[in-house]
């Protein structure tokens, strides 16, 4: 009975250290004065500063729609990828997994400058094109990934089959091949989604002319001090957060999010 | 399954297409210190000419060179320091400024203009201008010393703020030796970093442009700033007090410059004229604080900021300071000695 | 015909060499290259920017990186086992919630969970102000070493204890009974079973730990007050604001060896191939 309250009350500290920051970040978004620490009375006007403030509207615009276009190329060339590499065999399979495996293992400090070097190498302009081409850089691996242990469970017979009675492979990828490994790749487009609303280092690295996304914005506001503002923004963030992650979760249990979760290593 | 992806797309295509809308509008690429224009007349100024600003910010003038240098940018307007602006001069990567297109840079103070980094005044307009001093704290900094050797007071041990900008921090330190802030000695340089690591230990964190708010939380004692960042800091806390050490200090001039990699020179030079006009140089003083070089909006300031020594910076100061000048290849020895101050 | 599906990657493969093969070779040849003398445009080879890497300067970051990196991860293996080892025992039902409340800090923005740790541990932060009220002396705490480490223990505990949590649940219940009728106590069932059993999890949490907290920068920057660099921020330092690309690309190589070696040494202990101790 005591070792029961002992890991209770364990599990209780735990959740004050993970949770704690988050509460203050937003309890002191209503917070009057701009000072930490100090209470001084309840007001929105942070909320009401966020919305009028250009620099973060405009990252919410390029962070969404990177994300979302990111994530949906990266799910196509992905699930092409995947299947090709899914039928290959031998050394060229390892080796093309190997390479693929660089992105996720490399630290983002390095794969972000190593795509710095590569677009000014190219003399590309730094801007939305270079931050969308790194995001889908980082982001197929990880598609890949979610999607081979769904071909590994498919049975070749039934695309083979497809194809000798007359099917072309096209058809027989869209009938045949894409049904089966829909949970793969609804998994891997979600991940590229999270993965590249999340990325900072690598879009540090490769943001230019105006564009940045929201997680720049904090870098910077953080270096300059405090500001409420982030704390607003902070609690909006959090709270999407939260009723995305109880609409999920009443689709599929924790135990699949956790996993789906844990495959971003990344910061 | 087809229908949401449908949607997907669709919904992608209305986002995208709503961003892109400003497509056929001419873009001014700007790049600019942080917190250092009022950001509303950016907005003014594209509804009033119908283009498209691009706006980038960076902290210290040696990360904006790299990012020009690199060459993968296509800035119409940077905003940069006078040494940095000499540098970029130098190697040919500033354009002549055409002054047909600024009529307002009559209103540019003689002072700030024919000094060595553009003598003949054919490539920059200043913007603003300021010093680097101490904000410190009356109730706890006895500043009576008035040196820069309180910044190496062990009282206030991790209770100081300094500056992670390697110019600035070096150029307090030569300064309490009495050495020139541009110097490219390497014995003086030596002496200045073994100063600045004797004060590693006091220093409670380098940082660039977060010190105001450390110290209006009173969260430390004093910090190495900027004139404007003391005058920001003032008004918010009025403990908070600013002192330029007797030893001298750096005078520096912030000016617009148009790199070579404009696409758009003629519009660059409309913003210069619009940023020198006398209601938006008013405009940007409430913003970000620093000196004006305007010699109209000089006569509009505030009683009290016109009493604020940081914003008026007394001319007995000004005779004792310096200003930074490109040390051209020598850059190496501070940068180099800067990194090993960080590392050690 | 069987093979035909193959050339699906051919796309791939070219996208491969453009954006990961290209950029690393490009990295690899700026760390063997010397800075370019203006106007000069020849490529001179060169072993000094690994030579220079080796001045103690240098060792020293690459130490404390390691040092503090390894501080994290063991402070994040204790908190986190017997965190994982209540969450596999709790009811079925309560499970899940736990499980869910272990994740969902992870889904906020990694800045902003940092950031919240400055407005806690500030000189006048919410600690401070709590310590001073109870009548205690205040600390120093942000712009610490252990406000550092702390930023990566916050950041980094998720990943230690979900890998755990899967080995711990995926164990064999029946080992643990047959352990207990044998009449081992509840000690040796722990050490002799449990242990070993959860060391997939356990290795694969140290891995996903310790190789963000090696190579971070941005929380020795914001919670550090950039006084005691890490590798990340030497890295960052060197392209950012010196522009010293060829000495910033050998240590990305030097740091890039010291993942993949951590990787392949763990990778050693790993033993069970297939199961929740791979980073999938």
């Amino acid at each position: 009975m005591v070792k029961k309250y002992l890991s209770k009350i364990y599990m209780a500290i735990i959740f004050i250290f993970l949770y704690a920051p988050i509460v203050v970040l937003a309890v002191f978004s209503f917070n009057e004065s701009r000072s930490r620490g100090n209470w001084t009375g309840f007001t929105l006007k942070w909320y009401v500063e966020l919305f009028y403030d250009r620099d973060i509207r405009l990252a919410f615009y390029y962070t969404i729609s990177i994300a979302i276009i990111s994530a949906i190329i990266s799910t196509i060339i992905g699930t092409f990828a995947a299947i090709g590499i899914n039928s290959m065999k031998g050394k060229t399979k390892s080796l093309i997994l190997n390479v693929n495996y660089l992105p996720v293992l490399n630290p983002d400090i390095v794969t972000g400058i190593s795509l710095m070097i590569l677009y000014i190498s190219f003399n590309m302009d730094f801007g939305f094109n270079t931050m969308l081409l790194s995001h889908i850089v980082f982001n197929i691996p990880y598609v890949i990934l979610s999607i081979l242990p769904k071909l590994k469970q498919l049975d070749v017979h039934i695309t083979e089959a497809a194809m000798d009675l007359g099917a072309t492979p096209m058809y027989a990828l869209r009938k045949v091949i894409i049904p089966e490994i829909k949970p793969g790749i609804v998994t891997g487009f979600l991940m590229a989604f999270t993965l590249s609303i999340d990325d900072f280092i690598i879009s540090y690295f490769t943001k230019g002319e105006g564009v940045t996304n929201l997680s720049i914005i904090i870098y910077s506001m953080a270096r300059r001090g405090v500001r409420p503002t982030i704390n607003a923004l902070s609690t909006i963030m959090l709270t999407v957060v939260l009723i995305l992650m109880i609409l999920i979760n009443k689709r599929t249990s924790a135990e699949r999010v956790s996993k789906f979760k844990r495959k971003e290593v990344k910061e | 399954m087809k229908r949401l992806i449908l949607i997907i797309i669709i919904l992608v295509m209305v986002f995208v297409l709503a961003g892109c809308s400003s497509g056929d509008r001419e873009v001014l690429n700007i790049l600019n210190y942080d917190i250092y224009i009022d950001r509303d007349l950016l907005k003014e100024f594209e509804n009033e000419h119908n283009v498209r600003i691009k706006y980038d910010t960076y902290s210290t003038p040696e990360e904006m060179y790299i990012k020009v240098k690199a060459g993968a940018s296509s800035y119409d307007l940077i905003f940069s320091s006078e040494y940095m602006i000499e540098r970029m001069i130098d190697e040919g990567m500033v354009n002549k400024l055409n002054f047909d297109n600024i009529p307002n840079y009559k209103y540019i103070d003689q002072d700030f203009k024919n000094h060595p980094y553009d003598p003949n005044n054919e490539y920059s307009v200043p913007y603003f201008w300021g010093t680097l001093g101490i904000l410190y704290n009356k109730n706890t900094v006895d500043v009576s010393s008035n040196s820069w050797e309180i910044l190496w007071d062990e009282n206030h041990s991790q209770r100081i703020i300094m500056m992670d900008s390697q110019r600035d921090s070096f150029g307090a330190a030569l300064k309490l030796l009495g050495y020139s802030m541009n110097t490219v000695d390497e014995n003086e340089l030596d002496e200045a970093k073994d100063l600045l690591l004797k004060q590693k230990p006091l220093v409670m964190a380098y940082i660039t442009d977060g010190a105001p708010d450390i110290m209006v939380n009173e969260e430390a004692n004093m910090a190495l700033v900027w004139s404007g960042e003391a005058v920001a800091a003032m008004a918010e806390n009025e403990n908070l007090d600013f002192v330029i050490p007797k030893e001298g200090s750096n005078i520096w001039i912030d000016a617009m410059i148009i790199p070579s990699t404009t696409t758009n020179q003629p519009l660059a030079e409309k913003f210069i004229n619009f940023l020198c006009s006398t209601e938006a140089t008013l405009r940007n003083i409430d913003e970000v604080w620093y000196s004006t070089v305007h010699t109209e909006a000089i006569k509009e300031v505030d009683e009290e900021l016109l009493n604020n020594p940081a914003f008026n910076i007394p001319q007995e100061d000004i005779d004792k300071m310096e200003m930074f000048r490109d040390p051209k290849e020598f850059i190496d020895l501070y940068t180099q000695r800067w990194t090993e101050i960080a590392v050690q | 015909m069987k093979n035909r599906t193959k050339y699906f990657a051919y796309p791939y493969i070219i996208w491969i060499i453009i954006f990961i093969a290209l950029p690393a070779f490009l990295v690899l040849l700026y760390s063997i290259t010397t800075k370019e003398s203006d106007g000069i445009t020849t490529i001179q080879f060169t072993l000094e920017n690994f030579k220079n890497f080796f001045n103690p300067l240098y060792l020293n970051i690459l130490w404390d990186s390691i040092y503090l990196a390894a501080v994290s991860t063991i402070i994040c293996l204790l908190i986190g086992y017997p965190a994982a080892f209540i969450i596999s025992n709790a009811h079925l039902s309560r499970r899940n919630t736990l499980l869910f409340l272990c994740i969902l800090p992870m889904w906020m923005n990694m800045l902003l969970r940092t950031y919240a740790w400055m407005t806690i541990l500030g000189n006048n932060g919410i600690l401070n102000n709590l310590f001073s009220l109870l009548g205690l002396p205040t600390f120093n705490l942000l712009y610490t070493k252990g406000a550092t480490v702390m930023g990566m223990v916050y950041n980094f505990l998720p990943f230690m204890i979900l890998p755990i949590y899967t080995a711990l649940s995926k164990m064999d219940r029946g080992l643990l009974e047959a352990a207990d009728d044998l009449g081992a106590d509840k000690k040796t069932v722990f050490i002799k079973v449990i242990l070993p059993l959860s060391m997939p999890g356990v290795i694969s949490g140290i891995i996903m730990v310790f190789m963000p907290a090696v190579s971070t920068f941005i929380i020795p920057q914001l919670l550090g007050g950039n006084k005691n660099m890490m590798i990340g921020n030497l890295v960052e330092r060197l392209f950012i604001i010196n522009g010293d690309w060829n000495f910033g690309s050998a240590i990305s190589i030097v740091m890039m060896l010291i993942i993949l070696l951590s990787m392949s040494i763990m990778n050693k202990f790993d033993i069970d191939k297939e199961g929740g101790a791979r980073l999938w």
